[in-house]
């Protein structure tokens, strides 16, 4: 197993820049994902550090060693793709077994590494059929295996689930876990599912137009996001981002007014940047807020209704023109063009400047702080 | 929905095109059976010509060319049997190998290479014939076997053929490959020729056929019965007094059976191919 490190990593097609410079440190034994919109970079970083595109500019190293300018054979990785790749016209056992035929592994080896994996991933039964006499479920496994019998320093997965339909990626997504806490080895996942990031990951990489937007754990990222697009990104239903003015800005606390609340609001947050008058984005997850009885902060009428049994996505309209979504409890009678009152408490919300640039939460739950729990080696 | 009266026209228009292939084939057959000379004649102009009892039946036009010594069938048969075998056998490598670099591999002017390829599928042997011939006897090729195989290894059109191929292959699988430290070369090799058993039947069928029945080629090059194929032996067969249509119908019949053969055993990988290439 190994670390990763990545410089002012750069890629470029022509005159177009993919990557802009990417700096990030992935220690030993962590589980890594990338998350961001389509071409904003994941994929192609990933690519990068298998060996499969040229890096134009930077530094990477797997290990301690620059690999920059080494075949991906010679990185010590094994990629997952999320078509799976297998080789159509060999058995599942030949699929498993191919790299270390190639790297003329003594046969003996071979088959025990191969039954060691194949016990692993639960498919003994499979290592005589062909991938086309295979679900896309046991497909994938075997992807998962080939790269297992290589041992490699580090396992890289390249939207690995997204083939697959919603009951196996679930029941997919707990065995890469435990997976993960078997070999405790050093995990590179990119995916655009939120889901799979937040609960797969130690640290989840945000990204954007080629620059990482921000690094950190799964409820770090929840609940400190450092900027509005992260705090877009992660979480579901979205976060509300609404604009306010601040009117007024102490060293622990800024309060903040708009025409669609009914009342000012505190917030306690550093005010950084946040001077009285400026203007702001106030962000509320839907989760963070609840239907009040007569009176809220915010008083709108419902425009969607979707109901999801324990919980209610309701949309508000509260005034010019912005629709605030929360999730309320299930159990409200509410329909669409009825009023509904919403409140919420500053403690929970996030604050951006202008610049969509996050001031310090001073109230934040000791579980954003916490790193995951690994196993012993 | 196919009416009843529709599917009745269908299968007529389809019964003409299949009696339409198979007559001469029919009267191919037929007549090499027929020992009589006179027979054959007579029965030209009728529809007896495409039948013969099989009761009546006879070898013996078979056993006349196969027992002249002036034209020995099975040297010739032996003869276009090497020279296609080769072309076809190492036509396959060499051709798949080439679609494999230029549809895979990054390289400078690989789109002119392929340009070029794609190019060459249009220009007729005739238009070649000439100056091929004045290489082939510069390096005092005439009249051997080289001559009518080496020019003909390399063959665009079943370049292009795996090249279109290869293009559909994902290319995910030839990186899975990479990154378990396979060279290019192991990728062709244990993976996309594999991979590749209905464009090999169909180049093999469409080389073969074509070499088969090549003429202008050996005329220029053989002189001797030594290297020359069965389709030349046929014309000079058909030109040495006195011909007997029986005789020359049985020539034709041993001449196209290991074609037949051949067709037969890759059919199903060659009607899957040229399917998959018109519908995808």
């Amino acid at each position: 197993m190994a670390s990763l490190s990545i410089e002012s990593l750069r890629k470029s097609y022509g005159s177009v820049e993919i990557i802009k410079g990417v700096d990030l440190t992935i220690t030993d034994g962590e589980f890594v994902v990338f998350v961001g919109p389509s071409g904003c970079g994941k994929s192609t970083l990933l690519r990068m550090i298998a060996g499969l595109e040229e890096i134009t500019s930077g530094e990477l190293k797997i290990g301690g060693t620059v690999v920059n300018d080494l075949a991906p054979k010679e990185r010590g990785i094994a990629m997952v793709f999320q078509s799976y790749a297998l080789y159509p016209h060999k058995t599942v056992y030949d699929n498993m077994a191919f790299g270390l035929q190639i790297a003329k592994v003594d046969k003996a080896e071979i088959d025990a590494k191969v039954r060691d994996a194949a016990r692993i991933l639960k498919m003994e039964h499979l290592l005589d059929r062909r991938p086309n006499q295979l679900s896309g479920g046991q497909r994938q496994r075997v992807a998962i295996g080939r790269a297992i019998v290589r041992n490699p320093q580090v396992f890289l997965f390249d939207e690995p689930l997204s083939n697959l339909d919603a009951a196996l990626r679930v029941t997919m997504r707990a065995e890469l876990a435990k997976l993960h806490r078997d070999l405790g080895a050093t995990m590179i996942y990119v995916t655009h599912d939120q889901v799979e990031a937040m609960t797969l990951a130690d640290t989840i990489v945000v990204f954007e137009g080629g620059v990482i937007r921000q690094a950190g754990s799964p409820l770090e990222l929840y609940h400190q996001p450092r900027n509005t697009f992260v705090a877009g990104f992660i979480g579901s239903p979205k976060m509300n981002l609404l604009p306010v003015t601040v009117v007024a800005a102490t060293a622990d606390s800024v309060t903040v007014a708009a025409p669609w609340m009914t009342a000012h609001l505190t917030v306690p947050v550093e005010p950084g940047r946040l001077a009285p008058g400026s203007a702001a984005t106030l962000g509320i997850r839907p989760e963070h807020m609840a239907a009040g009885s007569e009176t809220g902060l915010i008083t709108g009428q419902v425009t969607l209704v979707e109901r999801l049994g324990h919980q209610t996505i309701v949309e508000v309209a509260a005034g010019e023109g912005a629709g605030v979504t929360a999730l309320i409890d299930g159990t409200r009678m509410t329909a669409v063009g009825s009023t509904l009152p919403l409140t919420f408490s500053g403690d929970d919300v996030h604050l951006f400047d202008a610049d969509g640039v996050a001031a310090v939460r001073l109230k934040v739950p000791e579980i954003a702080r916490a790193r995951r729990e690994r196993p012993a080696a | 929905m196919i009416t009843r009266s529709e599917r009745l026209v269908i299968l007529t228009l389809a019964l003409v095109v299949v009696l339409t292939v198979l007559a001469p084939l029919a009267l191919m057959v037929a007549t090499s059976l027929k020992g009589d000379e006179n027979r054959i004649l007579l029965d030209i102009g009728s529809l007896a010509a495409f039948w013969v009892n099989p009761l009546e039946a006879e070898w013996t036009n078979y056993a006349q060319v196969l027992a002249s010594q002036t034209q020995p069938f099975l040297r010739f048969l032996f003869n276009s049997v090497f020279v296609v075998g080769w072309i076809v056998v190492v036509g396959i490598f060499v051709n798949s190998a080439a679609a494999f670099a230029l549809s895979r591999l990054r390289f400078r002017g690989r789109n002119l290479v392929l340009a070029v390829v794609v190019a060459l599928i249009i220009i007729p042997m005739e238009a070649l014939a000439i100056p091929l011939l004045l290489m082939v006897n510069r390096v005092g090729w005439l009249d051997t076997y080289q001559a009518q195989i080496v020019p003909f290894i390399a063959h665009p059109f079943s370049i292009f053929l795996f090249y279109q191929f290869f293009a559909k292959l994902p290319k995910d699988i030839d990186e899975a490959a990479y990154v378990e430290g396979a060279t290019p070369a192991q990728v062709y090799w244990k993976i996309a020729l594999p991979l590749s058993g209905p464009v090999i039947a169909t180049v093999a069928i469409l080389q073969s056929l074509e070499y088969w029945n090549a003429y202008l080629w050996p005329l220029m090059v053989t002189r001797g019965p030594e290297v020359r194929p069965v389709s030349l032996a046929l014309a000079q067969f058909f030109g040495t007094p006195p011909p007997t249509w029986g005789d020359l119908m049985a020539f034709s019949v041993m001449m196209s059976l290991p074609i037949l053969v051949l067709y037969l055993a890759f059919q199903r990988w060659f009607i899957q191919s040229v399917v998959a290439s018109a519908v995808k």
